[in-house]
């Protein structure tokens, strides 16, 4: 079994009466020969590595090596436990995301997915949603199957580095595919699924990759709590209206297309966008959130 | 270009910051150790173009000495490789090439000096962890990881290919590309190949007459 774009996996499913994350779990074994209980054993792995990144985040400062981000995880949970959530699930798993980051940038173990720049939004996203839903990792794995799916349809169909097609590639793919996950665990189908990863990549097509100091810092931090929030918004509308306009496969060759052209002063040269605000180090210097 | 893996997407893991300028800064520096013929005593690393520029942040530095060290690419260890190098007796140094690069943005040269001789590679991190070496104490060559490979390092004298040749086609291993270069003093054979190889292949190849060194690169895994 195999499947080489949106529709082709919908056919798979219907044809089959399988989810989306069981077609991919199936197509592990077939095309590479992969023992269903070692594939399935190798993604617990990933799930377990996503919680000890959260997990970390949380338990203090990192210390991470540029220096432009560092302790916003912890003080947006404090806010949180003090204050109460202003977005509902959103509010921790944007905060996760963010934490996430903070491991990545202090050569802290992570898992890309789809990209290490990106890694806050689906580990932010299903970590949280397992914690305030009850969802145990049976289920939390086999929703990191199905966005796994829809993270190889786009890198099939357009890309997800942001040095070829922007922010919109690398955290859009991520949101894509949380938000694709979200969908399965709260039981849309798979059509369901697809229209909430289009529906995520529509929402910030365009948007560039402008690393400050050319670091995976920030930006990137905040936008993988964007990437959090779009995620859980598309997932929802997706579950209550169940019809998108724009179809997947469609939105995947629009996001490539608008990649191709973008200048590349906006595809992670670190030469355009934020990154070309002057005094950006000045400021960092004379913060202290991350001391 | 192989199939992509549901691991391809949700993975590797590793240690971050960046899959380009820290995991695959590592596996470049990871064939360097792998190449060198003896203990290694010092390393000298030259960075060029985006690893020139944000080597520091990305941790560019620590992630090819972790390489050298023999780190995997989810080690946490890598953070404290200088330390850990030190203690070790592995001296290093890290300089830049700040003129115009001629390379991937994404490049590195590594000499190694081991006991009994010295190697210098040249290596591009291409994005995503993917890596290409580009060059070999001095010959260009390339091979890209996309594949399993071994480098074969062998006399440069007739028939010592078609010996090799011959234990690929006793294991039945399918060659993908295979070049041969040389640089004055030794002869290299670069197999790229279908799937992977057995113990047994290692073992029977290692034994051939003037074979110097066989290093084998696992890149499915």
């Amino acid at each position: 079994m195999d499947f080489k774009s949106g529709k082709a996996l919908i056919g798979v499913c219907r044809e089959e009466g399988i989810s989306i994350s069981e077609a991919m779990i199936r197509r592990e074994s077939e095309v590479f020969g992969a023992p269903r209980d070692e594939t399935i054993k190798k993604m617990t792995h990933a799930l377990v590595v996503m919680r000890e990144s959260v997990e970390t985040a949380k338990a203090g400062n990192v210390g991470v090596l540029g220096g432009y981000i560092g302790g916003e995880s912890r003080a947006h949970l404090c806010y949180i436990e003090k204050n109460g959530a202003l977005g509902g699930m959103i509010s921790r798993a944007s905060a996760y995301a963010m934490g996430v980051i903070e491991v990545n940038a202090s050569m802290g173990r992570i898992v890309a997915a789809p990209t290490a720049g990106s890694s806050g939004v689906l580990a932010g996203t299903l970590i949280a949603a397992g914690e305030e839903y009850g969802f145990d990792d049976e289920k939390l794995v086999r929703a990191l199957f199905n966005a796994a799916a829809v993270g190889y349809l786009i890198t099939l169909g357009s890309t997800v580095a942001g040095a070829e097609g922007g922010c919109q590639a690398e955290v859009g793919a991520a949101s894509a595919m949380a938000a694709s996950a979200l969908c399965e665990l709260f039981g849309g189908e798979p059509e369901v699924c697809l229209g909430a990863a289009g529906d995520a990549i529509s929402n910030i097509l365009g948007l560039v990759c402008d690393p400050i100091g050319g670091l995976v810092e920030a930006p990137c931090q905040k936008r993988n709590a964007m990437g959090v929030a779009n995620a859980v918004i598309s997932a929802e509308i997706a579950l209550a209206t169940r019809r998108t306009l724009i179809q997947f496969d469609d939105v995947v060759k629009t996001m490539k297309k608008v990649g191709a052209a973008m200048p590349a002063e906006l595809r992670e040269t670190a030469l355009g966008g934020l990154a070309a605000v002057p005094n950006v180090k000045k400021f960092c210097r004379d913060c202290d959130l991350c001391k | 270009m192989r199939e992509l893996s549901a691991f391809d997407i949700i993975g590797p893991v590793m240690v971050g910051p960046s899959s380009s300028h820290t995991a695959g800064a590592l596996k470049i520096a990871r064939i360097a150790r792998r190449l060198a013929g003896g203990k290694i005593t010092a390393v000298h690393f030259i960075l060029y173009g985006s690893f020139a520029k944000t080597y520091r942040g990305h941790g560019t530095d620590r992630a090819l000495l972790g390489g050298i060290l023999g780190m995997e690419t989810d080690d946490l260890n890598i953070k404290n490789s200088f330390e850990i190098a030190r203690a070790r007796g592995i001296n290093f140094m890290f300089d830049t090439e700040d003129s115009e690069n001629p390379y991937h943005p994404n490049t590195v040269e590594i000499t190694v000096f081991f006991e009994g001789g010295e190697l210098t590679l040249r290596g591009s991190s291409v994005g995503g962890g993917e890596i290409e070496i580009t060059n070999i104490n001095g010959t260009d060559i390339s091979f890209s990881g996309q594949y399993d490979a071994l480098i074969i390092r062998q006399k440069d004298a007739p028939g010592v290919i078609a010996r090799i040749a011959g234990v690929f086609e006793k294991h039945n291993v399918n060659i993908a590309f295979m070049r041969v270069y040389r640089d004055g003093k030794n002869a290299y054979s670069i197999v790229e190949i279908d799937g992977s190889v057995s113990d047994e292949f290692m073992e029977e190849i290692k034994k051939l007459p003037q074979i110097d060194s066989v290093s084998y690169f696992d890149f499915a895994d």
